[in-house]
């Protein structure tokens, strides 16, 4: 399988990358090669096998539902690039 | 006084607890040597103050005869682990002048053990590279160059700052992170040792995440006692990680010495690769005739899925990055690009932030999980995987202790010397590393030797889950027959 110009410009909107005009045929070219190296997956037989979803034996623990963090609004946007209070500031999103 | 630089993280715990010298005088030593190797372009951000201070406690605890077993020993710390108050970016200019307001659980562990921290080191932006060449911040010299050459080579990657610092003596130890061979190949192309644990074996929480189910912190160290030693701080249960696994870590050092005879050893063909230099399949031999001689026993094994490793993590690990760098979206931590509406809001914040190898990497993940392409890439990578690790369990199941392999298949090699035209060539740097964390295996690389030109070469032990100190004991034989190698200073 390979990706054309229009794939490329669709992979990124979803990718949330902006992708200039000129840079289409340099990405197209790069990820049909990834997805050309990636083929010779397809000559394996997964017939009946099951897709790894946890690489070591273990049950996940489950966490106690209790509140043990928190109170800490001052932290969680001190590295943000805009705020107002304990707010983000984002552009308008609802007219 | 010797210089305090070219100790051992061992040799260095001897003489501050007989108080030949102190932190402080062990500390400003590597600052020193810091300072005069900044063309090697190692550390992205130096933290003398706060090393200077830590050494001053670390002092003062070991005078009181209450010194932690990392106590007074400077490290550095890879870009990718978060650090409180001081700035974190995992050499990415997405996250610009991020500075976290907690510790990450590995580097509070050292900490907890009285280690000093140095500074941050240099890594590939968001651990993806094996050349250290896609941080924001430029990349990082190798100590080591061929013989009767000035051309500056890479440390490897994506830990090649902690690779680097080590190998030039600049901190006696660094944290890393591996997720498809990120430890171990900067490793073999430096001379040092690096081990990547267990999946499960070191918290995750606080290390900016690329590949979560591949991610594991392991440290690179200049000797395996080194490794062992600074590896019993950084593991542990963590119970904000709920991959971490809770069982108790053993004193990894204790392992080192311990006889190897009747291990058996398994060397897998499918890692004789068709035009594998000549110097690669030496060292190799040279390798297990080492553990033989230390009365192992070696056996041919197959690892019949190996080839399809690298591709099927060329699936998966994108496929999870472009995931967890979702979040990166100019609106809660690092930079933003201003637009007019929130959707270019996230599309020029990230253009502008990702390199290109970051950019390229999180939309192939984008794809290989999109709607109609799930099954055919995603899915089929994911079974794959499963057939991979059950060769090694198969291979295990017969009685195999650990399995020797070189680590990288070829010595370091120049800046921008690979990977410019196909993104494919570098990616097969990680070709004997990539297969471990597939199946979540521990793995180490060992210095070994040197090729014709000078340059180090190192070898791959694989272990069964949870047993690093099968692979301390074995990565012990190989150091003492193949000796430590140092490079000679240029910079």
């Amino acid at each position: 399988m390979s990706v054309d110009a229009t794939t490329v410009r669709r992979i990124a909107h979803l990718a949330r990358i902006a992708v200039s005009e000129d840079e289409v045929p340099h990405l197209q070219g790069e990820l049909n090669a990834m997805l050309a190296f990636v083929e010779q997956l397809s000559e394996v037989n997964v017939e009946g096998v099951e897709p790894m979803t946890s690489v070591t034996p273990m049950q996940m623990k489950k966490r106690q539902d209790v509140v043990n963090d928190g109170e800490i609004a001052d932290d969680i946007v001190a590295n943000a690039p805009a705020t107002e209070g304990h707010f983000f500031l984002v552009p308008k999103v609802v007219e | 006084m010797t210089d305090l630089t070219s100790l051992t993280l061992a040799e260095a715990r001897k003489g501050l607890a007989a108080k030949t010298f102190t932190s402080l005088e062990l500390t400003d030593a590597h600052l020193s040597a810091i300072e005069a190797a900044r063309v090697l372009n190692a550390f992205v951000m130096e933290t003398p103050e706060q090393a200077r201070a830590m050494a001053r406690e670390a002092d003062g605890k070991i005078a009181k005869g209450d010194a932690g077993p990392l106590a007074g020993i400077p490290l550095g710390i890879k870009d990718l682990f978060a650090t409180k108050g001081v700035r974190t970016t995992a050499c990415s200019k997405i996250l610009d002048n991020f500075v976290p307001t907690y510790e990450s659980t590995v580097t509070s562990q050292l900490w907890r053990d009285g280690a000093v921290m140095l500074g941050k080191l240099n890594n590939d932006e968001f651990a993806m590279g094996s050349a250290n060449e896609t941080s924001c911040f430029g990349p990082v010299g190798n100590p080591w160059r061929r013989e009767g050459s000035n051309t500056t080579l890479v440390p490897g990657g994506s830990s090649g700052g902690s690779a680097s610092a080590v190998a030039a003596l600049l901190c006696m130890g660094a944290t890393a992170t591996d997720t498809g061979g990120s430890i171990r190949q900067p490793a073999a192309f430096t001379a040092t040792v690096g081990i990547k644990p267990t999946y499960g074996r070191c918290s995750r929480w606080g290390i900016v995440a690329f590949a979560s189910s591949l991610d594991q912190a392991g440290p690179i160290a200049r000797s395996v006692r080194d490794a062992a030693m600074l590896l019993r701080s950084m593991a542990g249960h963590d119970p904000k990680d709920t991959t971490s696994v809770d069982i108790p870590v053993p004193d990894y050092e204790a392992a080192i010495g311990k006889s190897v005879k009747g291990m058996k050893i398994g060397i897998p063909r499918e890692y004789r690769l068709d035009g594998m230099p000549a110097e690669i399949e030496k060292l190799w031999e040279a390798g297990a005739a080492w553990l033989k001689a230390a009365g192992a026993e070696l056996v041919e094994v197959s690892l019949p899925h190996t080839k399809y490793a690298l591709p099927a993590y060329y699936i998966v690990a994108p496929a999870e990055a472009s995931s967890n760098l979702a979040r990166y979206d100019g609106v809660r931590y690092g930079l933003r690009e201003q637009a007019k509406n929130i959707i270019e809001l996230y599309e020029n914040t990230r253009a502008e932030g990702f390199g290109a190898e970051v950019r390229r990497r999180v939309m192939i993940g984008t794809y290989v999980l999109s709607a109609g392409y799930y099954d055919a890439y995603y899915l089929r990578a994911q079974k794959v995987r499963t057939l991979i690790k059950k060769d090694f369990e198969d291979c295990f199941a017969r009685g195999v202790d650990a399995i020797l392999t070189p680590a990288t298949p070829s010595a370091a090699f120049g800046i921008g010397e690979k990977g410019g035209a196909d993104p494919v060539e570098m990616y097969l740097n990680d070709i004997f590393t990539v297969t471990v964390n597939m199946a979540g295996l521990p793995g180490i690389a060992v210095p070994a030797g040197k090729d014709s030109q000078g340059l180090p070469l190192g070898l791959q032990l694989i272990g069964r889950a949870f047993e690093e100190e099968t692979l301390f004991s074995l990565g012990e034989v190989i150091e003492q027959a193949a000796g430590r190698f140092t490079p000679a200073r240029w910079w």
